[in-house]
This record gives structure tokens, C-alpha cells and sequence, in this order.
């Protein structure tokens, strides 16, 4: 078990004077899905790069399936066995899903019985079937990135990875996505995926990196990471102009910890019950709600910023 | 400069599969002004502009006859060209289709020599569509080719084509803005076009010819133009051997521009 496909230690990238991903170390288990949380520009996506080789490593050690991946000899022999799904839509407009596959099929060197027995299996394992000759760019978000995850697991990935796998699509097609990414883990498929949701990292990882800044600032699955860091309730208090009102100030006390942001006061507690009964009797007008504590408590406990911003 | 990787033919061959496939689609439509443009230069220079020319055409005895083999010369260079500027431009930078390509196997390399192969391609379609012409005036009576040197034409037109598609893809590594291409084409192709002896003598002017011999346009159209003649001198070898050693030059610079342009 635990057999390691991806190892990095002291992983470093630069672009210029700016370093995006600042030794960071990770470990990816075989069959388990592994996340990347972090805001926009922490160094998920130059991580992925890294990986996936489209970019070249400028610091540190980074195994990937046994061989060493930075001094980029190895690169086709690596990315023979990674499928990629990238954040952009990057299919051929003008091709139809099932050409966009057969162009992919070549680069992967299948025959080409097996690239069409290939083709309409993934074509059906994403439910594409009944778009098939449709043209690329006459597909909605949602279709383009179901295209895409077929094109990504055309060679029949070791790893896949997926940068921003729901991101710019409605919640309708992120949840049929979810389904069919949940299929896949089903399958033992090792995933990799990097998202700024943290219900997408909740739902779908096994364990993952909170990533800020270049840096790994939390590592465990979801569980974990909420029940080191953060209370295992939180009321929420409507706030206007992030002014505190005095009312508040007596609450303050039966939390564990206190969070001032600009639209709500957050009360970290072990149970919420008394918070809320106390809020509705001091301040009757506000809103207040108690919620479990996600990753995006943990997030911002850690940082001091919250995630989707 | 960064090491090239090498090349994996068979994948550049899928690459050039795969420009194929989208040209396919829209193939008969793209396929005629090819035949176009050779027949309005024709016609038009070498008809109209023609009747007023009576000398100094170097042995051939009509201005069409004289301007044809350069203008064939000319088409394979402006079928190179596009393919390897904005087109590759465009995968490049907003399609990001490359970006798409290099998560497979495919290394930048073998992209590289896959669009030179499509680039040489589209080259042959234009040139050899100027030739179908050339011999079908030829053959209605109006003679534009002699003797069996045209049969070597299509590999003097892969020359061509090899060497534009190799600048072009230097300037398009180079550049960062798509509007630059203007000045490729306008301060670049045109004056090849026009000082390169397809329409008259470059010599004509102060040091034409000296300098004319330093450009690549200048011995596409004087191999072309002896081989229409079937005459292949020292001038043609010249030619041939100055296009092959900058093509060479250029195939050992090209893949490494664009590894190091590409993989940061």
C-alpha cells in the first residue's frame, strides 16, 4: 500500500525574481486523490506544470513513477502515463469531440483499432456519445471539460491530473462532473487536482496541501485538517460595514476563537447551541447561523485570508 | 542555448496529421485560389505588363515565360509563410493548442518539425498548382517550361518551402505580439517579391545583385527559374547549395528557440 507515484522535496519555481512554488514536499499515493487548495496565484497551477513537465523544475527533487523528472530526460517516457485536463479550453475549435480524440490517439501511438475501441469507451465513460460529431466550439463549458477528461485519460493514465477542474462552469455541470470524477476514483484512478473550492477538495480528496504563498502551510485529508485546526462548529453572525456591535462582545467570550470579516463575525466552538440562542436574545435583528467548520475555516484560521476572494 | 531533445518522426507526423485533418475539412474551398493567384499574375504581368517588354529577359523569349518560374518560386515562399506565422501564432498563444499537444508525449521538437512538414506541404500545394498551369500553357502552345528540368521543379519548390517555413518559424519564436507580423510581410516577403528577379533584374540597381545574393527569395527564383529552362549551371548550383546550407543552419537553430521559448 502507499506506494508513492509522486515524490517532491524542497520543490522550487521561479519566473524571474518571483518565486511561485518555494520548496514545498509532498507525497502522492497510488489510487488516492490528491488536492492542491490554495487561492488564485499560491503556485498550484506552477506545481501541476512541474508534473506534467511544461515546465522545468528549478529547485529541489521531484520522482514521478520512479524516475527523477527535473533534469527533464525523461519527459516523454513521464508523460506517456500522465493525462492532463488544464484549466483552459485548449481542444481543437474546429475538430469534433471525436476527432479531437483520434488527433490524441496518435500522439499516445495507439493502433488504430484499439484508438477507436479506445475513443468509444471514453466516449461513453463521460456520456458523450450523442456529441460525438459535434464541433468543439459548439459545446457548452460543461461538455468541453467532460471532451477534455476523455482526451486526458486517452493513454490510460497512471496519474491525471486535473488544474481547476470546475471552474467557470455552472453548478448543475460541476456536480455531474463531480459524479463522474467520483466514477473514476471508484476505478482506483490516482488523481491530482488543484481547485480554490473547498467543497470540491472536501468531496472528492483523500488527503491534500493547502498551498499560500509558494508554501505548504497544512497537509491531511479534509477530516483532519478541520479537526486540527478548527472548532468543530461555527456560528456566523450578520455583520454590516464589518463594525462589531457591543451586543456581540458578551458572545466573544463562550467562543474558542473569534473571527472578525467584513460581512460577518465567526464564533469557533465545540457546540453551537447556547451561541445561537444567546445571539438571538442580544441582537434579535441579525442573522445568525451555525455551520460545520470546512476547509475554508481551516483556510482562513491559517492564513488570516479567505479563500474565495 | 538549451540542448534540442531530438526528434520523434512519427509524432511530428502526427502533428502534421493533425493540421491535416483541420484543412480537410474545409479542403475544396481552400484548394481553388491557389489556381487563382497564378492565373491573375499571369495573366495580368506577363499578358498585360508583357506586351510593352521586349528585351533583356535573358534568352527566354516571352515576359510571361520570364516572370513564370519566379512567381512559382514566389507562391511556394507565400504557402510556407502563412502556415508558420499567424496560424502558428495562434496555437502558440491563444489556442493554446501547443500547451495541449506537449501534455502527450509530444515534445516541442517534434511540433516543430511537424508544422515544417505541413508548412513544406502547403508550400507544394500552391507551387504545384502554378505548375499544373505553367505546363497546361505550355502544352495549349504558349511555352513556359522546356525540357525535363520541370521535373525537378517540385523538389526545388520543397526547398523553398523548407526554407521559408524555417524563418518564419524563427520570427514567429520570437515574437509577442501578432500585430509584428505586418512588418514580416510588408517590410520582409514584399521586397523579396519585388527584388528577387521574378519581374526584372535586380541589377538594375546600384549593387542590386550583390545584394540580392544574400537574401533566400533571390536563389529560389534562379533555381527556378534555370530549371524551367532545364538548365542547371554553377548559377543553379549555387543557388541549390546556398538554400540547403541556411536550411540547415536554421533546422539545428529553430527547436532549440523554441524549447527554450516554450519550457520555463
Amino acid at each position: 500500500m502507499n506506494e508513492n507515484v509522486i515524490a517532491a522535496r524542497g520543490l522550487i519555481k521561479r519566473y524571474g525574481t518571483f518565486t511561485a512554488v518555494d520548496g514545498i514536499d509532498f507525497d502522492v499515493h497510488r489510487g488516492e486523490c490528491f488536492g492542491f487548495l490554495g487561492p488564485n496565484g499560491a503556485g498550484k497551477t506552477s506545481t501541476m506544470r512541474m508534473i506534467y513537465r511544461a515546465a522545468a523544475v528549478d529547485g529541489g527533487t521531484l520522482m514521478i513513477l520512479g524516475w527523477e523528472a527535473a533534469d527533464g530526460r525523461h519527459d516523454r517516457a513521464i508523460k506517456a502515463r500522465i493525462g492532463v485536463v488544464p484549466q483552459e479550453d485548449n481542444l481543437d475549435q474546429e475538430l469534433s469531440v471525436r476527432q479531437n480524440l483520434e488527433v490524441f490517439a496518435r500522439f499516445y501511438k495507439l493502433p488504430r483499432p484499439e484508438a477507436a475501441r479506445r475513443i468509444d469507451e471514453l466516449l461513453k465513460l463521460l456520456r458523450l456519445e450523442e456529441k460525438a460529431h459535434s464541433r468543439a466550439e459548439q459545446l457548452s463549458g460543461g461538455l468541453k471539460r467532460r471532451t477534455q477528461i476523455a482526451r486526458g485519460l486517452l493513454g490510460t493514465p497512471e496519474i491525471l491530473v486535473l488544474d481547476e477542474p470546475t471552474t467557470g462552469l455552472d453548478p448543475q455541470a460541476r456536480h455531474d462532473l463531480w459524479e463522474r470524477l467520483n466514477a473514476l476514483k471508484r476505478q482506483q484512478a490516482t488523481l491530482l487536482l488543484t481547485t480554490h473550492y473547498m467543497d470540491e477538495a472536501e468531496r472528492l480528496c483523500d488527503r491534500l496541501v493547502v498551498i499560500d504563498h509558494g508554501k505548504i502551510v497544512a497537509a491531511g485529508s479534509p477530516a483532519e485538517l478541520i479537526a486540527r485546526h478548527v472548532s468543530p462548529v461555527v456560528v456566523e453572525i450578520e455583520l454590516t460595514d464589518g463594525a462589531v456591535p457591543t451586543e456581540a462582545e458578551a458572545l466573544k467570550q463562550h467562543a474558542r476563537r473569534v473571527e472578525v470579516l467584513s460581512d460577518r463575525l465567526l464564533l469557533y466552538a465545540d457546540h453551537g447551541e447556547q451561541l445561537i440562542a444567546q445571539a438571538a436574545h442580544l441582537m434579535p435583528d441579525r442573522r445568525a447561523l451555525q455551520r460545520r467548520t470546512t476547509l475554508e475555516d481551516v483556510f482562513l484560521r491559517i492564513t488570516g485570508r479567505r479563500l474565495e476572494e | 542555448m538549451a540542448p534540442s531533445r531530438g526528434v520523434d518522426w512519427r509524432l511530428a507526423w502526427a502533428v502534421w496529421m493533425r493540421n491535416f485533418t483541420v484543412y480537410r475539412r474545409t479542403w475544396t474551398l481552400n484548394i481553388l485560389p491557389n489556381f487563382f493567384e497564378p492565373l491573375l499574375y499571369l495573366v495580368g504581368m506577363g499578358l498585360g505588363v508583357g506586351f510593352y517588354v521586349r528585351e533583356g529577359m535573358n534568352g527566354v523569349s516571352t515576359y510571361l515565360a520570364f516572370i513564370a518560374p519566379g512567381l512559382m518560386a514566389a507562391s511556394a515562399m507565400n504557402g510556407a509563410s502563412f502556415e508558420v506565422t499567424y496560424n502558428m501564432f495562434v496555437k502558440l498563444h491563444f489556442a493554446k493548442t501547443y500547451d495541449a499537444f506537449l501534455s502527450t508525449p509530444v515534445q516541442i521538437e517534434d511540433i516543430v518539425m511537424g508544422e515544417l512538414l505541413w508548412a513544406v506541404t502547403r508550400a507544394l500545394i500552391y507551387g504545384l498548382a502554378f505548375l499544373v498551369i505553367l505546363a497546361g500553357f505550355t502544352l495549349a502552345g504558349t511555352p513556359m517550361l522546356s525540357g525535363p528540368g520541370a521535373l525537378a521543379l517540385p523538389l526545388a519548390l520543397a526547398l523553398i518551402g523548407t526554407l521559408f517555413a524555417l524563418i518564419g518559424q524563427l520570427f514567429t519564436s520570437k515574437v509577442n505580439t501578432i500585430d509584428l507580423y505586418s512588418y514580416y510581410f510588408t517590410l520582409w516577403l514584399s521586397p523579396l517579391f519585388i527584388f528577387s528577379n521574378v519581374f526584372f533584374p535586380v541589377d538594375r540597381f546600384p549593387y542590386g545583385a550583390q545584394i540580392a545574393w544574400f537574401t533566400p527569395l533571390y536563389h529560389g527564383v534562379r533555381l527556378t527559374r534555370g530549371l524551367a529552362q532545364s538548365r542547371f549551371g554553377t548559377e543553379e548550383l549555387v543557388s541549390a547549395a546556398w538554400m540547403i546550407a541556411v536550411c540547415a543552419a536554421l533546422l539545428w537553430i529553430v527547436p532549440r528557440t523554441y524549447r527554450r521559448r516554450i519550457i520555463r
